[in-house]
């Protein structure tokens, strides 16, 4: 059985009105992905890559590089104007954007997390950090009230909230609980695929350090794979194996990340190492 | 139910039961809708009635749609048969349909029209129970958009219900819900069952005769046919509960009338500040009085 649970083929997303020029007068040697002729935007053209059971993938790239697009896609929460992606669940493969809606908010709810920059996306702030969680296990038909306790303690005991806090609404916590609350939620499925969209941006450095350790120690834990949207060459150098480097909605370079960071081939990768360094 | 039926035209301006007979055709098209699909908020054109939205105009039209000469009509509000809600719907119903006769005992009607009460007597299969709803969306507590809530009920999806009841447990140890509980129809649909008490939820599981439900002012009618599941929502480990009425000592309380303790009461509270407690069903509460007045007498 391959170990591959997700694999990405030519996705891509173009806002507004398509010309068939819009391809060939954008992407980095363009300097712009807003198309001359007819204003359209092309979030992200032609993304490809596979990711592997227990992989953390980073894709990286400057505000407009079409790296959330892709992430939003596969959550579901874009359409894609092209392109397809299979997800391995187990034996089962699924064409994820041939699937009807109701298919698609079922695989979201219970086989994918997500993890957002802003807390108030992922989070529902008029009810507590359990209820928080234990939405997303009354999703998965779990109708057993001390069992959904426990698990929601336990799951908020691994990502280092107190249990003390646990019936405490999120509003009252400080940023960084509330993305732990928010990493917890996203687990309490345990799902095999999980999306952090700029997770640690906004944190200061030793809340940052402390959820990149914690999402470190969850992909050992569980194995669960993970693709992290950032604008940090940090957070991709403590967590990613791989790294797409993106811009103006193009994949300009894609490999390992030591190579990315130490042998950067692309000129805005130079770049982007050099002024990180 | 009215096959005969002759238009009253020279008599009157308005045709038998106010609306007109398309109209009535309609909302009976409606009914077989909902009864088809258990649960099912089937929308209908709700039509203008000669009272205020929110008055039972909802239950009023199904009624009306329903009901044929040879039918008995029993009207209650909150339980009685006396207040002026209740009497000025059986007026509007003689009025409009010369020849129905009315009662006041559950056992004789074929038609009850109630607003916030299933009677405590066990309805029979003849008969329909139209009940008279402001909100029909149970969802709409947790969900403000109509579109979603749809795509919600079609799917199943009542997690963000059950995390109300979850919260609710978390904060007071136990639901708090007094009525209007979200009950599961034929394990698909909640519906939200008009707001009768928790009392009257498990008379809806299994009921031997038809339940409408009819919301005027948002345009839709719902149903739980007969011999039908009807679950209220809950978690596997904490027990539906209904109101038990037990005073301080844990010693349930007796309607003060009738001396019944296993009825629904409504609580009274006199200008002295005493409190004592009635049959909210006052047809259950007169017929049981009469009961033990015979075995007196006897």
């Amino acid at each position: 059985m391959s170990n591959k649970i997700l694999s990405v083929r030519g996705l891509s997303r173009i806002h507004g009105e398509q010309c068939p020029l819009c391809i060939s007068s954008t992407g980095p040697e363009h300097d712009t992905n807003m198309c001359p002729h007819c204003g359209s935007v092309v979030a992200a053209h032609d993304v490809n890559f596979d990711l592997y059971r227990g992989e953390i993938l980073g894709i990286i790239g400057e505000s407009g590089s079409g790296k959330s697009s892709t992430v939003k896609m596969l959550y579901f929460d874009e359409e894609p104007t092209a392109g397809s992606a299979t997800f391995y669940d187990g034996d089962v493969q699924h064409d994820m954007f041939a699937l009807n809606a109701a298919q698609q908010r079922s695989m979201r709810n219970k086989r994918f997390g997500m993890v957002y920059q802003n807390p108030h996306l992922g989070l529902n702030f008029q009810i507590s950090a359990g209820g928080n969680i234990a939405e997303r296990l009354l999703m998965s038909d779990l109708r057993h009230y001390e069992e959904i306790r426990t698990r929601a303690g336990d799951l908020l005991a691994r990502t280092e909230v107190s249990r003390a806090r646990m019936d405490k609404n999120p509003k009252t916590f400080s940023g960084g609980m509330q993305q732990r609350v928010q990493i917890a939620k996203a687990l309490a499925t345990q799902p095999p695929l999980l999306y952090l969209d700029e997770v640690t941006t906004g944190l200061d450095l030793s809340v940052q350090a402390a959820i990149l350790d914690l999402i470190l120690e969850i992909q050992h834990e569980l194995g669960t794979a993970m693709i992290v949207v950032t604008h940090d060459l940090g957070v991709i150098r403590l967590l990613a194996g791989r790294t797409l480097v993106m811009k103006h909605g193009r994949v300009i370079e894609s490999g390992l990340t030591d190579q990315i960071l130490e042998d950067p081939q692309h000129a805005y990768t130079q770049r982007l190492v050099a002024s990180a360094l | 139910m009215n096959a005969h039926y002759e238009l009253p035209l020279e008599d009157a301006g308005y045709s038998f039961g106010f609306l007109d007979e398309y109209a009535k055709k309609e909302v009976r098209r409606c009914i077989l809708k909902a009864i088809a699909i258990p649960g099912y908020q089937t929308p209908y054109a709700s039509r203008e009635m000669p009272m205020g939205r929110g008055f039972g105009t909802g239950g009023l039209q199904l009624t009306l749609s329903l009901i044929g000469a040879d039918d008995t009509l029993k009207v209650i509000d909150q339980g009685s048969d006396d207040s002026v809600n209740a009497v000025n719907l059986r007026q509007f119903v003689q009025l409009t349909c010369p020849g129905v006769a009315v009662t006041e005992k559950t056992q004789e009607a074929t038609l009850i029209q109630s607003r916030h009460r299933i009677p405590e007597k066990m309805l029979k299969e003849e008969q329909i129970l139209v009940l008279q709803v402001p909100y029909p969306d149970a969802l709409v507590v947790v969900e403000p958009s109509e579109a979603r809530r749809k795509v919600m009920h079609g799917e199943a999806d009542y997690s963000r219900l059950l995390v109300k009841l979850y919260e609710d447990v978390v904060r007071f140890d136990e639901i708090t819900i007094s009525h209007r509980y979200p009950t599961r129809i034929n394990g698909h649909y909640v519906i939200d069952p008009s707001p009768i008490p928790r009392w009257d939820v498990p008379r809806l599981h299994q009921s031997p005769a038809l339940v409408l439900l009819g919301a005027g002012r948002e345009k839709k009618i719902y149903a739980v046919p007969p011999y039908t599941v009807a679950e209220p929502l809950v978690f596997d480990d904490i027990a539906f509960r209904v109101e038990d009425f037990r005073d301080a000592n844990g010693k349930r309380i007796a309607c003060r009338c009738c001396g019944s303790v296993v009825s629904f009461l409504d609580e009274l509270i006199d200008d002295a500040g005493n409190v004592t407690h009635q049959c909210s069903d006052s047809s259950y509460c007169e017929e049981q009085q009469e009961t033990i007045s015979a075995r007196k007498q006897a």
